[in-house]
């Protein structure tokens, strides 16, 4: 049995295609953001915070860690709208794509601030850095840096896995393509074209930051000091 | 939640745990060769497996999930069941992040480990084989169990493209018919836990162990 492949019966709909891109980096965009900021906030919680801050925090890193994203978003969203609390599909999915990355994002984070050396530490506090100084200058800039590329494949992951929300009705590039397999009845031909259009797009993303790494951490490298 | 939900939800639990086997048997098999065609000395095999570590890993499972679904109908093979069309996904998948785990694991063998094989007159494979393997297979077990969690809940991407019937699925369709999704993906939530968990502290307490066995 020979297969006649007809891509132009798929790649009429190009419009929804993008559309859904949109919509896929849109989501990866914002959970990115809020994912980082609260990941590092997690971290810092959960490496310089009280016991019970710490058994909460990483209580929560475990459990979402050793879930599946599709039952927590399964768990939240049909969850949340059985309880009368409604709101749009695209904010139900950020939010609970937010609660996932955040959990990766501590946890990297927190082995980036664990690998500063004690002796730098205390070599800031004798240069006369106040406490946030130290802090900033010499534990959680220097221990990002570090963790870059750790943060950056998984923030890639993210963005792939966004297509997994879809389950819950989101239009993003996997969810559109629902409609168009639909539309034409060709299953294969659209995966094929799913495949081409996700690699763009992790290039791409893997390019942003590769270009945002370099932007931001132009430290005082030429002293020579190894990292 | 009746028995007869609570057994429906296990039995997806023993789908999930099921392909999670499969999957890893066959990944750890691919993910080797994989491994090893990135420290070949030749370009070509090197470049080859550096390709195809690039384009899985930019690709979305449920992408993979698709083309392993439909693919195998247009080369002439009607009727893939869902499992193995299941386990070939996850096995393309895990392999590129097992292959590229390895790696890491071959290459933190010290270098004069390469040299003094070579300097016994070992050959390639004598040398990987009898020397270098060995040390990077005690490198590796706590990265290979902790990915195992990921192979575990990855498996619940089969239940969207696939339909495989396994923990996620399962426990979607009991949501279906009964609308209490507190409780049923609740309980699927703990049955992941329960599996998932045991590994990471597993992996977890290997890794200190080790860390200190090299200190």
């Amino acid at each position: 049995m020979t297969y006649q492949f007809d891509f132009s019966a798929v790649l009429q709909y190009w419009p929804l295609f993008l559309q859904g891109a949109e919509t896929t980096l849109v989501m990866s965009f914002w959970s990115t953001l809020a994912g980082f900021v609260m990941g590092v906030a997690c971290a810092i919680a959960r490496s310089s915070g009280g016991p019970l801050t710490r058994r909460i925090v990483g209580g929560y890193v475990e459990v979402i860690r050793n879930t599946p994203l599709i039952i927590q978003s399964y768990f939240l969203i049909f969850g949340l709208s059985s309880v009368g609390l409604t709101m749009s599909i695209l904010a139900g999915a950020i939010l609970a794509l937010v609660i996932n990355i955040t959990a990766y994002t501590c946890e990297i984070v927190r082995a980036g601030i664990e690998s500063v050396p004690r002796s730098q530490r205390e070599a800031g506090e004798c240069l006369g850095l106040s406490p946030l100084q130290v802090y900033w200058h010499v534990i959680l800039v220097p221990a990002l840096e570090r963790v870059y590329p750790a943060l950056t494949s998984q923030f890639v992951l993210l963005m792939l896995v966004t297509s997994l929300l879809s389950a819950v009705g989101t239009e993003d590039l996997f969810g559109i393509s629902g409609n168009v397999q639909a539309l034409t009845f060709r299953n294969f031909e659209v995966f094929i074209v799913l495949w081409v259009v996700y690699l763009a797009m992790s290039a791409l993303v893997r390019g942003a930051f590769a270009l945002a790494g370099k932007a931001l951490f132009v430290r005082k490298r030429r002293l020579g000091t190894p990292l | 939640m009746n028995h007869e939900q609570l057994l429906y939800l296990l039995l997806g639990a023993w789908g999930t745990v099921l392909l999670s086997a499969l999957t890893f048997i066959f990944s750890a098999l691919l993910g080797l060769s994989i491994a090893l065609m990135r420290v070949s000395d030749h370009p070509l095999v090197r470049g080859g497996a550096f390709g195809y570590i690039n384009i899985i890993q930019g690709t979305p499972l449920l992408v993979i999930m698709g083309i392993c679904f439909y693919g195998p109908s247009i080369l002439g093979f009607s009727d893939t069941s869902p499992l193995f069309a299941a386990v070939l996904a996850l096995t393309v998948h895990a392999a590129a992040f097992l292959g590229e785990i390895w790696r890491g694991c071959i290459e933190s063998v010290p270098k004069n480990q390469w040299e003094a094989a070579e300097c016994l007159g070992l050959n390639r494979i004598q040398r990987m084989f009898k020397v270098i393997l060995p040390q990077a297979f005690k490198i590796a077990v706590p990265p290979t169990v902790g990915f195992m969690v990921q192979i575990v809940k990855n498996t619940s991407f089969a239940s969207l493209v696939i339909g495989f019937a396994e923990l996620s699925y399962n426990a979607k369709i009991l949501n279906n018919s009964t609308f209490k999704p507190f409780l049923y993906f609740g309980a699927a939530a703990v049955l992941y836990f329960l599996i998932c968990y045991p590994l990471s502290w597993f992996s977890l307490r290997l890794e200190r162990k080790l860390t200190v066995a090299r200190s």
